[in-house]
């Protein structure tokens, strides 16, 4: 059985999309199969970062509607054979996605997939309760920044008692990825730290993503950042991200310091 | 400081006054706490319910109400507040816990204003080992909280007694909220939008800065809030 995963934030334009897609690819680099399933009933963009959007035929609001097989909906990539794409439909609402049907289609996905990340809308509404509702692990997106700190603790609330895993008195695996990090701006006290979001959201660090035109300059031509440079700064923490989320003790270090905060960091870990 | 509103009868012609006052004055009622005394206004619950969605539809952010009978309140209400004086009806849950537990003598319940005399009941307490997380209520109003924990920004804890968070408190506490002078409020790292003790109340604007980020102890003395750091 895959595990699923999803991507989450509360916040809008934190990087949920660009960071499922990299984390997406960068899991399927490592020949393990992976599908990128689009939650954003309405506003889809999953399908342009990964440059799919001229294949998207059948998408997940069809095949949660008996309109199309999930076979017919799924989209390779055209790079990497082991990451496939699940598209949301743009023309319809997020009031099409059923409780029952997303949890047929997950319930499919995990049968021949190792890895099923869940890209979800923001917000705290219908899509995005969805989204989480059958993860087996939420990585919770946040910028270091005091608005999106506090949206992220109301989703790990929600996370903690509305998913399914909660309900069956489980607790699912909450990471924290925090992107759009920037060293200068940090270490002129613009920007919360590491340790500032860490100590108010109080679970494990994923990695962290540095603000970065490679980031950009990727989801322009609809490539996942960790394939369009697997060199760059965001690609290489991506890749690490997705060691990390695969089980893999990864040391993580702060963009801008070269020592490494693997031994501090341990000690914020929640239980 | 909070603002204190004091609606008379008949309630449509009051709202239309308030009405008249935030349009003279723009963002008057704008993220300022309101406490709303209804002392001695004869009206009931499903109208007080009413009136309270009429206020938040105005902006109006009620924090708790004053001089309320319980049986007016509900748990969609905003908490009870006395203001320092003890409420009759504080009674109420006393004389239900005797109902609730009938004796084998069947003797005659004691006319109303002299309650029998209570037995001696252990102080309940709750204890919460997670973070209390934004958006998320705890309330509690029969007696203790502990978190074990921080409180997060946009979070809230109410309880009938007091409230001790080992963490940080960045969002609302409010205790003794049932009527209770003697509730206290303790937290390792005080970061709070609001603390409350008994109805009175402080906004994060009314802390001293000297005590904010510290160990801090609030008490109650008379119509006053002290503070002291606990290190």
């Amino acid at each position: 059985m895959g595990k699923v995963v999803v991507v989450t934030s509360g916040k809008g334009g934190v990087g949920k999309t660009t960071s499922a897609a990299a984390l997406g690819a960068a899991l399927a680099q490592r020949k393990e199969k992976t599908v990128v399933v689009d939650f954003d009933v309405g506003l889809r963009n999953l399908d342009l970062v990964m440059g799919a959007e001229r294949r998207v035929v059948y998408d997940l609001v069809n095949v949660i509607q008996g309109e199309a097989k999930l076979a017919q909906a799924l989209i390779r990539d055209k790079r990497l054979e082991t990451l496939y794409l699940l598209p949301a439909s743009q023309t319809r609402d997020k009031d099409n996605l059923t409780a029952e049907g997303v949890e047929r289609v997950i319930g499919a996905l995990k049968k021949t997939f190792d890895w099923v990340i869940c890209d979800s809308p923001a917000g705290i509404e219908r899509g995005a309760t969805l989204a989480m509702r059958h993860a087996d692990v939420a990585v919770v997106v946040t910028n270091p920044e005091v608005s999106s700190v506090r949206d992220s603790d109301r989703i790990i609330g929600l996370i903690d008692a509305k998913t399914a895993k909660a309900e069956r008195g489980e607790r699912m695996d909450r990471h924290l990825l925090l992107t759009r990090y920037n060293p200068n701006r940090a270490e002129r006290g613009d920007m919360l730290s590491v340790e500032d979001v860490l100590e108010i959201l109080s679970i494990p660090l994923l990695g962290i993503v540095p603000e970065s035109m490679d980031v950009l300059r990727a989801s322009n031509i609809g490539m996942p950042v960790t394939l369009a440079d697997s060199q760059s700064a965001p690609a290489q923490a991506y890749l690490q991200a997705a060691r990390r989320l695969a089980g893999e003790d990864v040391p993580i270090s702060i963009p801008g310091e070269k020592r490494s905060l693997l031994g501090k960091l341990f000690g914020w870990r929640a239980a | 400081m909070a603002l204190a509103l004091s609606p008379e009868l008949p309630l449509g012609d009051w709202l239309h006054q308030l009405d008249d006052l935030a349009a003279r004055s723009a963002g008057f009622f704008l993220r300022r706490p309101v406490v709303l005394d209804i002392e001695g206004l004869q009206i009931s619950r499903p109208e007080l319910k009413e009136f309270i969605d009429e206020l938040s539809r105005r902006n109006v952010r009620v924090i708790g109400i004053e001089g309320a009978r319980p049986s007016l309140l509900g748990a969609d209400m905003p908490p009870a507040m006395s203001g320092g004086r003890a409420t009759q009806d504080i009674e109420e849950p006393i004389a239900e816990a005797a109902a609730a537990a009938p004796d084998s003598g069947g003797s005659e319940p004691a006319p109303a204003g002299q309650p029998e005399p209570q037995p001696v009941r252990p102080v309940p307490s709750m204890i919460i080992d997670q973070p209390v997380r934004s958006g998320q209520s705890v309330i509690f109003p029969e007696g203790d909280i502990t978190i074990i924990a921080s409180v997060a920004s946009g979070a809230e804890v109410v309880a009938g007694g007091s409230i001790h968070v080992y963490g940080a408190l960045r969002g609302r506490a409010m205790a003794g909220s049932m009527g209770n002078a003697s509730a206290r409020i303790f937290c390792s790292k005080l970061e709070a939008e609001l603390l409350a003790i008994d109805g009175l109340y402080k906004t994060a604007e009314d802390i001293e800065p000297h005590l904010r980020g510290r160990a801090v102890h609030l008490w109650l003395d008379g119509d006053a809030i002290k503070t002291e750091t606990l290190n």
